[in-house]
C-alpha cells in the first residue's frame, strides 16, 4: 500500500541489540517509503550500532529517561523534520509491522488525528509462539478497568487503552511534543488528555506478539505505581480546564 | 518554659541561623533554598524569646506545653521543607529530560554534519 505523506516510524528502544535489527527490517518490508527512527534510551549494549547497520536513523539519549520520554524525543524530531504522519511501535518486536497499513489508513482518510492499535478488537490479537495469547488475569483485569474508565470519560469505546502501537497526524504530533504530554508513564491518561484537547481518536485492530523471556516493563512494584499513577493522572486531567 | 529548654532552644536557633548564613556565604546553599530555613530558625528564636507569644500559640493549638509547641513547629517545618524539595525535584526532573532530549537531537545533527563534511572513514560509525 502506498502512502503519500512523509511518514516516520518511531521506535523507542532500550537494550534491544538482539531484536532491533529484525524490528527495523520488518517495518521496512511493510513500509518501504517510510523513514525509521530508533530512539535509543541510554542503552548500554549495541542497540545503537545494530540500528545504524540496519539502516535506521538513531537518536541516543545520554541517560535512560524512560519509554515516554524516548517517544517524545521521537515526536520532537518528527515535528522538527516536517513529518506529516508518524507511527509509533515498541522496539522489542511486540508489535506486528503488518498491521501498520491498518493504522495509517485511518489517518490518511482523515478519519482521526490519532489511531490506536487494539489487540482486543475483533480482528486484533496477541500471538505467543504461534498461538493466540491471553495475558495473566490480573493484567487483563487492570486493562479492562482502565479501558472502561477511559471509554466512559471520552464517551467512546476504547478496548486497548495501554497500547503503544499508534499512529498520529501532525496536529496531534504538536500536542504530544509539548510539555502537556505525560512522559513518565504515558498510557490511558494520554487518550483522555487528547480527547479533552479536541483530537479525534479511533481504534483499529492490530496483531501483537508476546515475547517470552522479555524483560517486562511491568515487573516488581511497577504495577502498583502504575495503578496509582493512572488514577491520579486521570483525576487531575478531569480537574484541569 | 523551663530555663534549660529555653537555653537549648536559643542555642539551636542561633546555631541554625549562623549555619545557614555561612552556607550561603560559602555558596554551598542557594539563597532561594535558604529562606525556609532562615524563617524557621528565626521563628524558633522569636518564640523562645517572646514567651507570651509562645504561650498564646500553645493555647491556640491546644498543645500540652510550650515545648510541645516548638516541636510542633519543627515538625511542620520538616513536612514543608520536604514538600518544597519534592516540588524542586519535579522541576529538575522535567528540565533534565528536556536537556537529554535536546542533547540527543543535537548529537544526531552533529553526526549528520560530520557524515556530510568529513571524508569517508572508519570514524563515521565511531559512536557505537
Amino acid at each position: 500500500m502506498e502512502f503519500g505523506n512523509k511518514i516516520l516510524v518511531i521506535i523507542p528502544a532500550y537494550n534491544e541489540e538482539k531484536r532491533i535489527a529484525s524490528v527495523i527490517r520488518g517495518v521496512k518490508d511493510h513500509l518501504p517509503l517510510a523513514k525509521v527512527l530508533i530512539v535509543d534510551d541510554g542503552s548500554d549494549d549495541k542497540t545503537r550500532r545494530m540500528a545504524i547497520e540496519a539502516d535506521a536513523q538513531v537518536l541516543s539519549h545520554p541517560i535512560n529517561l524512560g519509554y515516554g520520554a524516548a517517544l517524545q524525543t521521537g515526536y520532537k524530531f518528527a515535528l522538527e523534520k516536517g513529518y506529516e504522519t508518524i507511527v509509533q511501535m515498541d522496539g522489542d518486536g511486540q508489535h506486528d509491522p503488518s498491521s501498520v497499513p491498518e493504522l495509517l489508513g485511518a489517518i490518511e482518510r482523515g478519519e482521526a488525528d490519532i489511531v490506536i492499535g487494539s489487540r482486543f478488537l475483533k480482528t486484533g490479537s496477541t500471538i505467543w509462539a504461534g498461538e493466540i495469547y491471553q495475558a495473566p488475569f490480573i493484567r487483563r483485569l487492570g486493562m479492562r478497568i482502565f479501558g472502561t474508565i477511559t471509554s466512559l470519560i471520552i464517551q467512546q469505546k476504547v478496548t486497548d487503552s495501554t497500547s503503544g502501537y499508534q499512529a498520529m497526524n501532525r496536529k496531534a504530533l504538536k500536542w504530544v511534543s509539548s510539555d502537556k504530554f505525560p512522559w513518565d508513564y504515558p498510557d490511558a491518561d494520554v487518550i483522555i488528555m487528547l480527547h479533552r484537547a479536541g483530537f479525534r481518536i479511533k481504534e483499529v485492530p492490530v496483531r501483537m506478539f508476546e515475547n517470552q523471556g522479555r524483560k517486562s516493563m511491568h515487573s516488581g512494584w511497577k504495577p502498583i505505581y502504575y495503578v496509582f499513577k493512572m488514577f491520579l493522572s486521570i483525576m487531575v486531567t478531569l480537574m484541569r480546564k | 518554659m523551663p530555663i534549660r529548654n529555653k537555653v537549648i532552644a536559643l542555642v539551636v536557633g542561633f546555631w541554625m541561623l549562623f549555619l545557614i548564613i555561612e552556607l550561603v556565604r560559602r555558596r554551598k546553599l542557594r539563597e532561594e533554598y535558604s529562606w525556609l530555613w532562615l524563617m524557621t530558625g528565626s521563628v524558633i528564636l522569636l518564640l523562645t524569646l517572646w514567651f507570651d507569644l509562645l504561650k498564646w500559640i500553645t493555647e491556640l493549638v491546644g498543645a500540652v506545653s510550650p515545648s510541645s509547641t516548638i516541636f510542633l513547629f519543627a515538625f511542620l517545618f520538616l513536612v514543608f521543607i520536604s514538600l518544597h524539595f519534592s516540588v524542586v525535584i519535579s522541576k529538575l526532573t522535567d528540565r533534565n529530560k528536556e536537556l537529554a532530549q535536546r542533547y540527543a537531537l543535537l548529537e544526531m545533527e552533529v553526526h549528520e554534519l560530520k557524515k556530510r563534511t568529513l571524508p569517508p572513514e572508519e570514524g563515521v560509525l565511531s559512536k557505537t
